[in-house]
């Protein structure tokens, strides 16, 4: 293994001068030094260095993989102007994927990984792998520099006469104050304050629940006991400028629960017949809420995992919401479909400072 | 006329009269009452039901009771309908070897469609609910997949994943993957609940609505979906991506770089 083993004529020049790299440079300990400098172990070579057919051998796997990249690169430009962009082959284990996608990506990779790939190998097996040892030095400046920068500085401060001119002094001062003022001023664009847009939503006394998969107002007997339906107020359609905003704070899950089962008395006051109707906006941070298990009537939030039960008030029992869902008051008008009796109580979703 | 108006008091007209009435009568149901096969559907119709009852009463009546009541061990059966049991026994979650654990998984179906058919027609028997769906209430003729995207986005993915690949519920339970479940069994889920899943009926989730729903997982969760950018990691979304990208990329870069700056290969001994 050691460089012993190897015929002298055969190991290159820099043998000779070890001492160059400090690789037999071992120090006594001394009072400053206590501990003797081991110095780097003997440097072993490798068989390119030794061995000049091997190294040519590792010059053409070099060459060879510069190559590949070139040929993996012209394959990508022929691959962009072949391969139509909606063809698609099967390839196993990805499945059914666009062939074009799949030629540029593997084109492309070879050919990077190929340039990295022969560097890799160049440095490995034919670049010097002597190890050099650099000394560090002080970071502190001499004295004389430092001496000298102290004597520019107080030369400058003087040629400045800003001890003697105060005018410009002073209002320098005063404009460097003032500045900031221009950032101060521009925070106000982060209002104007939401006032009371946060405890109101679209609904209010007599709007209709209109079912959002048919777009048709709900009657009671539409809504089953075990199933889910999302509705929206009525008068508000997809295509409505403010749509989102509206149905952020408005959108409603329905469901039916016996009416004995319904163990809170105010939901079971608010409910018409057992159909009772809840924010989807969950109250932690807002996202929409409604993995509904119909056997237990817990919701479940799928952002942290809040659990609601909504046969009690929807009260939280698990997770980090701090409140239970809103309920909105339903009743039935006189052609026999679910209405709203009034806006929620509370604001919907998460809560914020001055939510009280 | 007169004639006719004359004898109208004679002993027999009475008798003529009723005559006239018998026949028409019989002539009118000959034409219009469907005869021989309308009996033998009923008698089949029983006999299925018959037959139905027999495979309940092994397969069934240990949990949900000798008239599909329900026990302590399952619920009643009375008015679930036979889109349910086509549903539950079809996909293998029933008969359950248990109703211990969160929930009943599918597995393997250990009935033919002939003993389902049987079975469902007895429960739907017992009351009414909604029936097996037709091809024609599935089937991807006329679906809007693109509709079916966003009613399956509001209705389901919230549970089930955007395309369907399933996800975790509390204690747990879970909505299972939707792939490879076929169209009927799809319709009957959405219409009946199964479990802890919702019912969506024809109410709420219009016949239109399911028809586009299955067509939509068709068309992003089947065996011919394209996915043009090829390996999904199961579609579970950017934390089982970021998860995958943090410890096979960042991981195999870590080893690529610990291997290029190792000790290279030493001249041995010649």
């Amino acid at each position: 293994m050691s460089s012993q083993d190897i015929p002298e004529e055969n190991l290159p020049a820099e043998h000779a001068g070890r001492d160059e790299h400090g690789h037999d440079a071992v120090s006594v300990p001394d009072d400053k030094h206590p501990f003797a400098d081991p110095g780097l172990p003997p440097h072993e070579h490798r068989v390119q260095d030794v061995d000049e057919r091997a190294a040519k051998r590792s010059e053409r796997s070099v060459a060879l993989l510069f190559t590949v990249s070139m040929l993996a690169t012209v394959a990508f430009i022929a691959a962009f102007v072949a391969i139509p962009v909606d063809k698609s082959v099967f390839i196993f284990p990805l499945g059914h994927i666009s062939a074009l996608n799949f030629a540029l990506g593997m084109t492309l990779g070879i050919a990077l990984f190929c340039i990295g790939a022969g560097a890799v190998h160049w440095a490995r097996t034919l670049m010097s792998d002597v190890e050099v040892a650099d000394e560090r030095h002080a970071i502190a400046a001499t004295p004389e520099v430092r001496e000298k920068v102290f004597a520019d500085f107080k030369q400058g401060a003087k040629e400045s006469a800003l001890g003697r001119r105060k005018l410009i002094r002073n209002t320098m001062l005063g404009a460097l104050t003032l500045v900031p003022l221009s950032g101060v001023v521009l925070l106000r664009d982060l209002g104007p304050l939401p006032g009371t847009k946060l405890r109101h939503t679209l609904w209010s006394k007599g709007k209709l629940l209109v079912n959002m998969n048919t777009n048709e107002p709900l009657r009671p007997s539409d809504v089953a006991v075990g199933s889910l339906t999302f509705a929206k107020p009525e008068g508000l359609e997809e295509h409505d400028h403010e749509f989102q905003n509206e149905i952020a704070k408005a959108a409603l899950m329905i469901v039916r629960i016996q009416p004995e089962n319904i163990k809170d008395k105010r939901e079971l006051e608010w409910s018409h017949e057992g159909i009772v109707a809840y924010s989807k906006i969950c109250t932690h941070v807002g996202c929409p809420i409604s993995l509904y298990e119909q056997q237990t009537h817990h919701v479940l939030c799928p952002c942290h995992q809040s659990t609601f039960d909504l046969s009690d008030g929807a009260r939280v029992i698990f997770g980090p919401a701090g409140h239970a869902l809103p309920q909105l008051r339903i009743g039935v008008n006189d052609e026999g479909y679910l209405e709203a009796l009034g806006d929620f109580e509370e604001p919907v979703g998460p809560a914020f400072w001055e939510r009280g | 006329m007169k004639k006719l108006s004359a004898r109208r008091r004679h002993p027999l007209a009475a008798l003529v009269v009723l005559l006239l009435a018998l026949a028409c009568t019989g002539g009118l149901y000959a034409v219009f009452a469907p005869t021989s096969p309308a009996k033998a559907d009923e008698t089949a119709q029983s006999l299925t039901i018959e037959e139905g009852k027999k495979l309940y009463s092994v397969g069934c009546a240990s949990c949900h009771g000798t008239g599909g009541q329900g026990t302590s061990d399952g619920p009643s059966l009375v008015g679930v309908g036979a889109a349910a049991v086509d549903f539950q026994v079809g996909t293998g979650r029933m008969p359950a070897a248990t109703s211990q654990g969160p929930q009943v998984p599918a597995k393997k179906n250990i009935y033919s469609q002939a003993e389902i058919d049987q079975l469902a027609a007895y429960i739907a028997s017992l009351g009414a609910g909604p029936s097996v769906p037709t091809e024609e209430q599935y089937g991807p003729e006329g679906a809007d997949i693109a509709e079916g995207g966003e009613l399956f986005r509001t209705n389901c993915a919230q549970c089930h994943n955007f395309t369907g690949k399933g996800g975790a519920l509390t204690h747990g339970k879970y909505a299972p993957t939707l792939e490879g479940v076929s169209a009927k069994h799809l319709y009957e889920a959405m219409q009946t609940g199964p479990q802890n899943m919702p019912s969506f009926p024809d109410t709420t989730l219009s016949e239109e609505n399911k028809k586009d729903i299955i067509a939509y997982l068709d068309a992003v969760n089947s065996d011919k979906t394209e996915s043009p950018g090829g390996l999904e990691l199961g579609g579970l979304g950017p934390v089982s991506e970021g998860l995958f990208g943090w410890i096979f990329g960042l991981g195999g870069l870590i080893a690529v770089a610990v291997w290029v700056a190792a000790r290279t290969a030493k001249a041995k001994k010649s």
